[in-house]
């Protein structure tokens, strides 16, 4: 009983500590030199300890104690309560849903049994999706709260754009649960075991799907309307400053990486690496002669894999955040509602013809 | 029973809302250039648009009226401050007009030279600008450091980035640098190169054309009615450009092309502005190979200031100098009206004299300033996301618009 | 010898102008000074002569591109009709045509005590802001202007500053909220 609560307690530390320690203000600082890199410029390199820069990894450092120190302001005429509130509810559900996704396999350590995931639930697929849309809750109160006009038309894109793409993006993995035949992450996961059955092979058009509307749910360029800069000033979080602000940021670049950690479990193998599954990893790492070390090596280079290509999908959309311009308001909403949903459909279509006249074998 | 339509049927009442009334500036994003827009929006529909001007009015020309006629080019420099040099130039060739001189032909290439140099500056931050407004920083970087470069070759020449104030009466403040070709050479080569960035990053982008087709078009007629010139008049597809229809200077020894739209949107704006800068490219290049050596001012010293050693050495030059620096110079009573093309259009000056060392009037014709009283017709019924990139195709600069 | 006086033929615009008024009162002095056709008309006429210079199929004025005043209170004699018309404004109207490539400037002097002329808005659309401009810097009343307020000064603002009697380093008082 202890034991399972350590090893809760360590998971949803290291889950925790992963996103808001590691990944949230990394993000930061990588969003800044990725760009300068791609546009020919240095980059934030000033922030120093004692004369050492470090390639400005200061610089979260130095943000986090600067966003402290500022004001909080709440303009006149906000509701002080929703106001306040707003933030915590966009980072919450970002960081909640991070709790069903498995990041590594199971392992038996010294007779106990250890599942990488926080929360193994049998829905946990749908649980992604209905924690994410409450994610809506904080944007539309965080709009409506601030009594600003931009702020308000901000609250209403973000609140048409992101349960549009809800709708859509559940569409989208459904050909995947059908294939499948299960909606919980961590059987999912297992069952690609196999490179020939990762997600990616067969689903490839849901990926593309997929990978459009999580961008979309999480309002980054091409589908940055609701904090359009230049039409909106900020959007939904004009109004926001110090520690609140940064809270949006936080909930956007932890939604960067549940979408990558998604696509990861659900379309590139979770942890498994290409071509070893789990058993030839521990057996080649020894597993005969010393079970509890080559479990651990494994689980090690288990959860460094998943890192590795959650950090390769976050570059992806880093990248594509930094080609692009971004799309008019209602031709977010013509691609959603007349193009990826039906698209995603037609794929449940064909995923299922595929599968009941055996062209895709089910693992 | 049908019911009868009410006869003061109004939507909004009998729905109970309202039109937002929003102020979309003066210190708003997308307004650079300080200019303020009360909207009206309908949801995301622009219903009405009353556009504000005026917050860069800093008496222009009530200020020149009390310059003498050499003072007032750094008054010129801040029209449209992201090409000085148009301005400079535009404002000296009204004068040389009404005095009646003639400019050594080597000043005339360099005055060419420059303009285009800076015509380059003012687009590639126009082009930038509007990718910028559509989330396209990176587009907007590679412009800004084309941008940067050009301009290090204008401070080669006149020492200043932004605020030339390099253009005399009767001459410049100084000839080119030595090395000044090979400079140009390999600042055109990387500049080509980030052109061609650009290019691929969004000419042909699918998100890209469908912001910028078909929003804020203006058919040839209306363009020429409501008093277009410059790019936005080319993009209506009316190939006026004041180097060709009245060429000044030596734009009649170059060969360049005036690129023309079609259907005068925000989309053949970008592609005419875009095509300008290579024409503009093409014309530096030519001018340095054609361009003669000899003296850059005129040999009078009743209108450009001698220089140090003449005007300390010889006693006419001195009682010149001496008079020019405490009066100014005596431009004989008269009017002119002298057009050049400027960044965002014909750039014109009307000057009146009466034969003193001050202007009477010194009225500087804003190309923007027409072009931007279109705005709420263009842009009337459109979502408000459809005013960024017309308003940014559209150019307005504020130190131009509001003098 | 005046300073307007070139000598030359005239210009075609200059001649078929000349032609079309010839025997009414409208045009009250020409000039070609520099090559510049600067035909100078009674502000009554305003409406008359434009719509003609817009219309006519050989002249086709089709962009106006400018329209400003000039304040003649100190020196009455660069123009030689002011004094004897007793005017002291002159609003000033510069014309192109694309299609010829030809200009004119088309001057109208006003009174210092009515300055009112009629609007051309109605005819080019740009004469809109241009004339809000004018009425804002010199305080020339333009008759049938759908909107003429200020354009580039506040609406709180008094008198007209680019009028030779307002001094230049005259303040108005901040207007706006203090807080």
């Amino acid at each position: 009983m202890t034991l399972a609560l350590v090893e809760t307690a360590a998971k949803i530390a290291f889950v925790f500590g992963l996103n808001i320690g590691v990944f949230a203000p990394l993000l930061g600082w990588v969003e800044r030199k990725q760009s300068a890199v791609m546009q020919d410029r240095i980059g934030a390199d000033r922030a120093d300890v004692f004369g050492f820069t470090i390639i400005g990894l200061f610089h979260t450092m130095s943000d986090t104690i600067k966003l402290i120190f500022k004001e909080d302001f709440i303009p006149r005429g906000a509701d002080r309560i929703m106001h306040t509130a707003a933030p915590a509810l966009a980072l919450i559900p970002a960081l909640v849903a991070f709790t069903v996704i498995p990041f590594g396999g199971h392992y038996t350590l010294w007779g106990h049994n250890v599942n990488l995931v926080v929360a193994d639930l049998d829905v946990g697929a749908l649980f992604v999706f209905a924690i994410s849309s409450l994610a809506a809750y904080g944007v539309v109160l965080a709009g409506w709260s601030s009594n600003n006009n931009w702020s308000f038309l901000g609250g209403l894109r973000a609140a048409a754009q992101m349960f549009s793409y809800e709708v859509a993006m559940g569409l989208t993995i459904i050909g995947l649960v059908m294939f499948y035949q299960s909606l919980s992450l961590v059987t999912i996961v297992e069952k690609q075991n196999e490179f020939w059955h990762w997600g990616i092979i067969w689903h490839w058009p849901a990926f593309i799907l997929y990978f459009t509307c999580a961008i979309a749910e999480n309002k980054r360029i091409p589908f940055d309307v609701p904090e359009a800069e230049s039409e909106l000033v900020a959007g939904y979080f004009t109004e926001y400053s110090g520690m609140k602000f940064i809270m949006f940021w936080m909930a956007e670049f932890v939604e960067v990486v549940t979408i990558s950690a998604l696509c990861v479990v659900l379309f590139f193998g979770g942890h498994h690496l290409p071509f070893v599954t789990d058993a030839e990893l521990i057996s080649g790492l020894g597993g005969a002669l010393y079970p509890n070390f080559a479990n651990l090596a494994a689980m090690g280079i288990g959860i460094l894999t998943f890192i590795v290509k959650v950090i390769i999908l976050i570059f992806i959309q880093m990248t594509i955040r930094w080609t692009l311009p971004r799309f008019r308001y209602d031709q977010v909403m013509a691609l959603g509602w007349k193009l990826v949903l039906p698209a995603s459909l037609i794929w449940i279509f064909i995923v299922g013809v595929g599968i009941l006249s055996g062209i895709m074998p089910r693992p | 029973m049908s019911e009868q339509p009410k006869k003061d049927y109004d939507f909004h009442k009998e729905h109970h809302t309202e039109l937002l009334t929003v102020n979309m500036g003066p210190s708003h994003p997308a307004t650079h250039g300080t200019v303020k827009f009360m909207l009206a929006l309908d949801g995301e529909t622009i219903e009405n648009i009353e556009v504000d001007v005026g917050y860069l009015h800093r008496g222009f020309e009530k200020e020149c009226e009390a310059q003498t006629w050499t003072g007032v080019f750094p008054y010129t420099d801040r029209l449209d401050y992201l090409a000085s040099v148009i301005n400079n130039v535009g404002y000296a060739m009204t004068v040389e007009k009404l005095i009646g001189i003639t400019t050594p032909e080597r000043c005339q290439y360099i005055r060419v030279i420059t303009s285009e140099l800076a015509r380059m500056g003012a687009h590639f931050t126009c082009l930038g600008a509007g990718a910028l407004e559509l989330g396209a920083l990176t587009a907007f970087i590679y412009f800004v450091e084309a941008r940067e470069m050009v301009w290090d070759l204008i401070e080669s020449v006149c020492g200043a980035r932004l605020t030339h104030n390099y253009v005399r009466i009767g001459g410049l403040t100084s000839d080119l640098p030595d090395g000044f070709a090979g400079n140009v050479k390999t600042t055109f080569k990387e500049c080509r190169r980030l052109w061609i960035d650009f290019d691929k990053l969004l000419t042909k982008n699918r998100i890209f054309l469908d912001r910028m087709r078909d929003v804020g078009g203006i058919s040839s007629a209306d363009a020429k009615a409501w008093g277009f010139t410059g790019p936005c008049l080319r993009a209506a597809g009316v190939p006026y450009d004041v180097r060709r229809a009245e060429p000044y200077l030596v734009y009649d020894r170059v060969d360049f092309e005036i690129p023309v739209g079609e259907t005068g949107d925000n989309y053949d704006r970008f592609q005419v502005r875009l095509e300008e800068i290579e024409q503009s490219m093409r014309i530096v290049e030519q001018c340095l190979v054609q361009m003669p050596e000899g003296p850059v001012n005129v040999n009078n010293p009743e209108w450009r200031q001698p220089s140090k050693d003449l005007s300390s050495g010889n006693i006419e030059y001195m009682i010149h100098h001496f008079k020019n620096v405490l009066e100014g110079i005596h431009v004989p009573k008269g009017e002119a009206y002298q057009a050049v093309e400027g960044a965002n259009g014909e750039l014109g000056y009307y000057i009146v004299s009466n034969g003193s060392g001050y202007p009477v009037k010194m009225r500087v014709r804003p190309p923007c300033f027409p072009i931007t009283s279109a705005l709420p017709m263009l842009i009337k019924g459109r979502l408000i996301a459809d005013l960024i990139p017309t308003f940014d195709m559209l150019n307005l600069i504020g130190g131009e618009c509001d003098r | 010898m005046n300073w307007w006086e070139t000598g030359g033929v005239d210009s075609p615009v200059m001649a078929k102008v000349k032609e079309r008024f010839k025997g009414t009162s409208t045009l009250i002095f020409t000039h070609n000074f520099k090559g510049d056709d600067t035909i100078v008309i009674q502000p009554e006429d305003v409406s008359l002569v434009m719509e003609f210079l817009k219309d006519d199929p050989q002249l086709a004025f089709d962009i106006l591109m400018d329209v400003t005043a000039v304040d003649y209170l100190n020196d009455p004699d660069i123009q030689p009709y002011l004094s004897g018309l007793g005017a002291r404004f002159e609003v000033v109207y510069h014309i192109y045509s694309e299609e010829k490539n030809h200009r004119i400037r088309v001057k109208a002097p006003l009174k210092a005590e009515e300055p009112i002329i009629n609007s051309v808005a109605f005819i080019w659309p740009s004469a809109d802001w241009f004339e809000r401009e004018a009425w804002d810097l010199y305080g020339v009343v333009f008759r049938g202007h759908p909107n003429l307020k200020r354009i580039l000064l506040y609406k709180e603002f008094v008198g007209h500053p680019l009028r030779k009697d307002y001094p230049k380093t005259k303040r108005q008082p901040l207007i706006g909220p203090v807080n």
